[in-house]
């Protein structure tokens, strides 16, 4: 069988089964737990740097420090199937929870696990910005919270926009396990493709060209954003 | 009116205040003088806590700020502050920079902050830099501005930190002419500087510091024309 009758019997399966709706639900769901799986990971990750970064006067902030870097190793520590695996079939039975969508446990996890990185990277970030910038806030009378978000989280946000976008990019990449946990994402799709051409080779190699693809195009538009924001701020 | 008593302040094991005193009149224009590293910017940054004093007294019209159950925030809104690098915020624009701490804390409406920061801008020629943001600016532009930013808040009293260190030669001018400006109206000034003149001519009060004390204390003729401390006159023969 030559290739153009490979990619016949490919095609055809995809119309006669309508294997379409299968994709792009499993486009949508790939795109829908990293989207998702990084903004839980831009919040929860920030919370965590910042209590890695703010002064360590009060006993409170010793302690959440200290829970911060247990977080970050656990989620850094253990790979993401693990993670998943255990989430759904033992902590989830564990806890008695029952009838929970696959789909949203695989969001929660990335998210989660997203924000341990997330915290690294936003911990460099703050750092990177001029304490001068804090203590002009202060100066006027803002309080640490308000002078970290209107001034300081924004101005680091933008010196991590290039490592966050490979941050999407490692998720999008990574979201391929939760097939695991009976999530439909794309290797779901070209999988049952594959099962009933009895080749998966058409449909493997298809896939990879949808990832290629959906990288290609994040990558453009992260340097895109960071152009824009280079335009607009053009600080120092 | 702000009493200084006894004030200590320590890093690690360095002591950088050795027990400072000095009482500071409603008004008064207060000079600071004194070698570099003698802890004129600790003594500075003490007075809005932005260092918290190891020990002794800070009294701000009748709060001892260096107790640590005070709200500082609200007294910092009494006392404004200029840095010797400005510090902008980098994210915000030159009126939003102005306009920012007045709003968020309740001290104006946004109509009437951004109608003031126009009018300050416009005293200080800069009007037509509200929508730009604070890179575009020069040094002297940039600590014009910073000036401005500090009034917006109506502070009782102002601490400068070496206003023109940062700046390039031909663009100390513009900052020292604003700042006397500023001392025409009834606010507090306590201002770190190494421009003897400019002292000379805007203080009441000059106080020479070293190693963490002030050592001399007098009206810029007892000071600069006779002075008494030894190191005074050593340190006066350098600079002058
Ligand atoms: N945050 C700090 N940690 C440790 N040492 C400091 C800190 N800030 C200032 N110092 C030290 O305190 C001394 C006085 O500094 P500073 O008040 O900046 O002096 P000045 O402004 O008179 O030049 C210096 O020896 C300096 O190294
Ligand atoms: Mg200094």
């Amino acid at each position: 069988m030559n290739w153009a009758n490979k990619f016949e019997v490919f095609w055809n399966s995809i119309c006669q089964e309508n294997f379409q709706q299968l994709i792009l639900k499993g486009l949508f769901n790939t795109l829908l737990i990293a989207v998702m799986g990084l903004i839980i990971g831009i919040i929860v990750g920030t919370l965590l740097a910042i209590c890695k970064v703010a002064p360590k006067y009060k006993l409170g902030i010793r302690i959440l420090d200290k829970l911060a870097t247990a977080y970050i190793a656990i989620f850094r520590g253990t790979p993401i199937v693990v993670q998943l695996l255990l989430a759904y079939y033992v902590l989830l039975p564990a806890l008695g929870i029952k009838g929970v969508d696959p789909l949203v446990v695989g969001i929660i996890v990335f998210g989660l696990n997203s924000a341990a990185y997330v915290a690294e990277i936003m911990r460099g970030g703050l750092n990177s910005v001029d304490p001068g910038q804090m203590e002009a806030g202060r100066a006027l009378g803002l309080s640490y919270k308000t002078t970290m978000i209107k001034i300081v989280i924004p101005q680091a946000i933008k010196n991590i926009l290039p490592t966050l976008g490979n941050e999407f990019i490692t998720l999008i990449k990574e979201t391929s396990v939760v097939s695991f946990i009976t999530v439909v994402d794309l290797y779901t799709a070209f999988n049952t493709i594959g099962t009933n051409t009895y080749s998966v080779v058409v449909p493997y190699i298809v896939m990879a060209l949808i990832y290629i693809v959906l990288i290609v195009i994040i990558t453009v538009l992260v340097k895109l954003m960071e152009k824009g924001l280079a335009k607009s701020d053009r600080s120092n | 009116m702000i009493e200084v008593i006894n004030l200590v302040k320590e890093f690690d094991n360095l002591n950088v205040l050795n027990g400072v005193d000095l009482t500071i009149k409603d008004g008064e224009k207060i000079a600071i003088i004194g070698p570099s590293g003698c802890g004129k910017s600790t003594f500075l940054r003490c007075l809005n806590c932005l260092e918290d004093p190891t020990s002794g007294q800070i009294i701000v019209d009748g709060v001892d700020i260096a107790d640590m159950n005070v709200d500082i925030n609200i007294q910092r809104q009494k006392i404004g502050m200029v840095f010797q690098q400005f510090n902008l915020f980098n994210n915000k624009t030159i009126l939003e920079n102005i306009t920012l701490a007045p709003v968020l804390l309740k001290k104006a409406t946004k109509e009437e902050a951004t109608k003031k920061a126009y009018e300050l801008l416009e005293a200080i020629g800069l009007k037509d830099k509200a929508d730009v943001y604070p890179s575009t600016l020069s040094g002297g532009q940039k600590q014009r501005v910073a000036i401005v930013r500090a009034l917006a808040m109506e502070p009782k009293v102002l601490l400068f930190d070496e206003p023109t260190s940062a700046l390039d030669p031909e663009m100390v001018k513009e900052v020292l002419d604003l700042i006397k400006e500023v001392a025409n109206k009834n606010i507090t000034m306590i201002i770190v500087t190494h421009e003897m003149g400019f002292a000379k001519e805007v203080a009441d009060t000059v106080c020479f510091m070293d190693q963490g004390k002030i050592i001399e204390k007098g009206t810029p003729t007892e000071v600069f024309d006779h002075p008494k401390n030894a190191r005074l006159v050593s340190f006066l023969s350098k600079v002058l």
